[in-house]
């Protein structure tokens, strides 16, 4: 029978047999629970009774929750801070580091350590470099210089940064790898014609190498922002006692998410969370195809 | 240019030129010991977590990085709580299995939407490309279900099923197809090699820095997958060493130094495999980074 088939129809065949199992996965692994994701932000259910259908009604709750919009307004601070931060600094590290001969892969080495750590295991260690006098090394060491403590974790004002904090430190050595290989692809006749003219450093630095490691610099942006917007082991981990504390002043909307459905149990509502959560991480990488675009 | 760009240096004075160059010399010193001690500080969560797990409980208040006597019984007594053991391998045991499967589909996939014409390719390419659009964490839900009403909670099964194949490594894999020139594979087609064999035999040799590029992030991703192993697990036999690690170090609070321990157990097997391939890997992250 198979011998019969064109080549064209041999090839054919092949191809989706290839595809039959990944296509089946396809389905039933990604498309089928996007759909049934959404079926269940109209519902209410709480896992054990009945499916209740109640139309918008769970976005009606979600728009009059004030926790959610302190939860919404935390997700956007981390976002917030945390890509201009991480961008600055690993720019400013990859732009030196990439002029650096003595020792450069030693150097390059340190600062890719931290991507290569499990962010639950750091989040302890940052928790633990945190603890008031007499456990935690940053306010040990503020205590030998006679300056006064401060209250990472228990401070509902301090506690977001605190919490940033790990998160933009093992994120920065992937984003100094993608910078230094973006500067590399920057053509070195630029740099030589602007050193004929005399240009200045800055001149340069802004003129030159920015303007063309924009593809870099939009993709960096794009994915540090998604990694920012689904913020949680970090937060879960440094906020056992009280996820999300003190006063859900760290709280992202995936951890929102995770109590919604794994501690109330409120599955239709915890669904609406997560179609929201969809629709503003569809947003930003449209920003990124049309910031790509443009040129 | 070069010409002109000789006449441009010869016009500059000597003392000008060694000026110029000794401020140069400054700056660059000046950048290097930035970029140095910033890059000590970078490492040291990671190395007061190793020192930690070295001292004894009384040390921890100490801020020296040294410990007074350096000794394993933090790494003895967690071991021989057994729980470790057991996360450990259960993280190994996923974190293959996923890299196996995303290797071999992942690469199937890309290979089949790259080297063949069939009705229906364009579609496949839109839907798979449309998922990366989708949060994991809108599906955790849906999976729940999923794995609630098939037996999967609390399972190996139930941990990975949904990190078996990824629309990044698939267009990764893709990417690095097109590189592969379609004379090899049509070469062997006259050979009379069927087309699993040629994927397989010809085109998988000749992309093995993707392949390898891609094995590391799937690995690394899995190893410290936390949010979907902490809902589809509920019994401590079945949690995955980051999901462990969380309860242990919840339970033992102000043991930081069995905190740290446990911390280092996560973390000790990704730094020696990222120390020993290190050119390889910041190689292979450049490559999924800039092409996926």
């Amino acid at each position: 029978m198979y011998k019969r088939l064109s080549i064209r129809q041999k090839q054919i065949t092949w191809a989706w047999a290839f595809l039959a199992i990944p296509v089946i996965f396809y389905v039933v692994i990604r498309f089928y629970p996007t759909g049934n994701a959404m079926l269940i932000s109209f519902q209410e259910w709480n896992l054990l009774g009945d499916r209740a259908w109640i139309g918008l009604a769970n976005y009606a709750k979600l728009w009059n929750d004030p926790v959610f919009w302190q939860v919404f307004r935390n997700t956007f601070v981390y976002l917030l801070l945390g890509t201009p931060i991480s961008l600055v600094l690993s720019f400013f590290v990859a732009y030196h580091l990439d002029k650096i001969r003595f020792m450069h892969g030693f150097i390059r080495m340190l600062y890719f350590l931290p991507f290569m750590t499990s962010a639950v295991a750091m989040a302890w260690v940052w928790r633990w470099l945190y603890q008031p006098v007499p456990i935690g090394l940053f306010n040990n060491t503020l205590a030998e210089f006679g300056i006064p403590q401060i209250d990472f974790l228990r401070s509902t004002t301090n506690a977001l940064p605190a919490i940033l904090a790990p998160a933009v430190w093992a994120g920065l050595g992937f984003q100094i790898i993608i910078f230094m290989a973006g500067l590399r692809a920057i053509p070195q006749s630029y740099y030589e014609a602007a050193h004929i003219d005399g240009v200045s450093k800055w001149t340069v630095l802004f003129e030159i190498t920015i303007p063309l490691l924009r593809p870099t610099v939009v993709f960096l942006t794009v994915f540090s922002s998604i990694g920012f917007l689904r913020i949680f082991d970090q937060v879960y981990n440094m906020t056992t006692n009280d996820p999300g504390g003190p006063l859900n002043s760290t709280k992202p909307m995936v951890l929102m998410i995770y109590q919604s459905a794994f501690t109330d149990f409120e599955m239709g509502y915890a669904a609406a969370q997560t179609v929201v959560l969809f629709v503003i991480l569809l947003l930003v990488s449209l920003l990124q195809l049309y910031l790509l675009r443009d040129r | 240019m070069a010409a002109f760009d000789g006449v441009q240096a010869s016009s500059e004075s000597v003392f000008e030129r060694r000026v110029t160059r000794r401020k140069a010399s400054l700056a660059q010193s000046m950048s290097w010991s930035i970029l140095f001690f910033g890059g000590i500080l970078t490492v040291m969560p990671i190395v007061y977590m190793i020192s930690t797990s070295l001292k004894w409980p009384h040390e921890i208040y100490d801020v020296s990085l040294i410990p007074e006597e350096p000794h394993l019984e933090n790494y003895t007594f967690v071991l021989e709580d057994g729980r470790f053991y057991g996360w450990f391998v259960n993280s190994l045991v996923i974190a293959t299995i996923t890299t196996i499967s995303n290797v071999i589909f992942d690469s199937l996939v890309g290979y089949t939407l790259c080297k063949f014409r069939f009705p229906g390719r364009y579609v496949v390419f839109i839907a798979i490309l449309s998922t990366l659009m989708i949060p994991t964490e809108m599906l955790v839900i849906p999976w729940y279900l999923m794995s609630q009403s098939f037996g999967w909670l609390d399972t190996h099964w139930g941990i990975m099923f949904p990190g078996l194949m990824t629309a990044f490594g698939t267009f990764l894999m893709k990417q690095f197809f097109e590189t592969v020139p379609d004379d090899f594979i049509e070469a062997a087609r006259v050979d009379g090699q069927n087309e699993l064999q040629i994927w397989w035999s010809v085109a998988m040799p000749l992309v093995k820095p993707a392949l390898a590029a891609l094995a590391i992030f799937v690995f690394l991703g899995n190893w410290t997958a936390f949010i979907w192993p902490l809902i589809v697990t509920n019994s401590w036999e079945m949690y995955t060493l980051p999901v462990g690690l969380s309860t242990f170090a919840d339970e033992a609070d102000v043991a930081w130094e069995l905190v740290m321990t446990g911390a280092a157990i996560s973390t000790i097997p990704t730094l020696i495999v990222f120390l020993i391939f290190q050119r390889f890997i910041i190689r292979g992250v450049v490559m999924a980074g800039l092409k996926g």
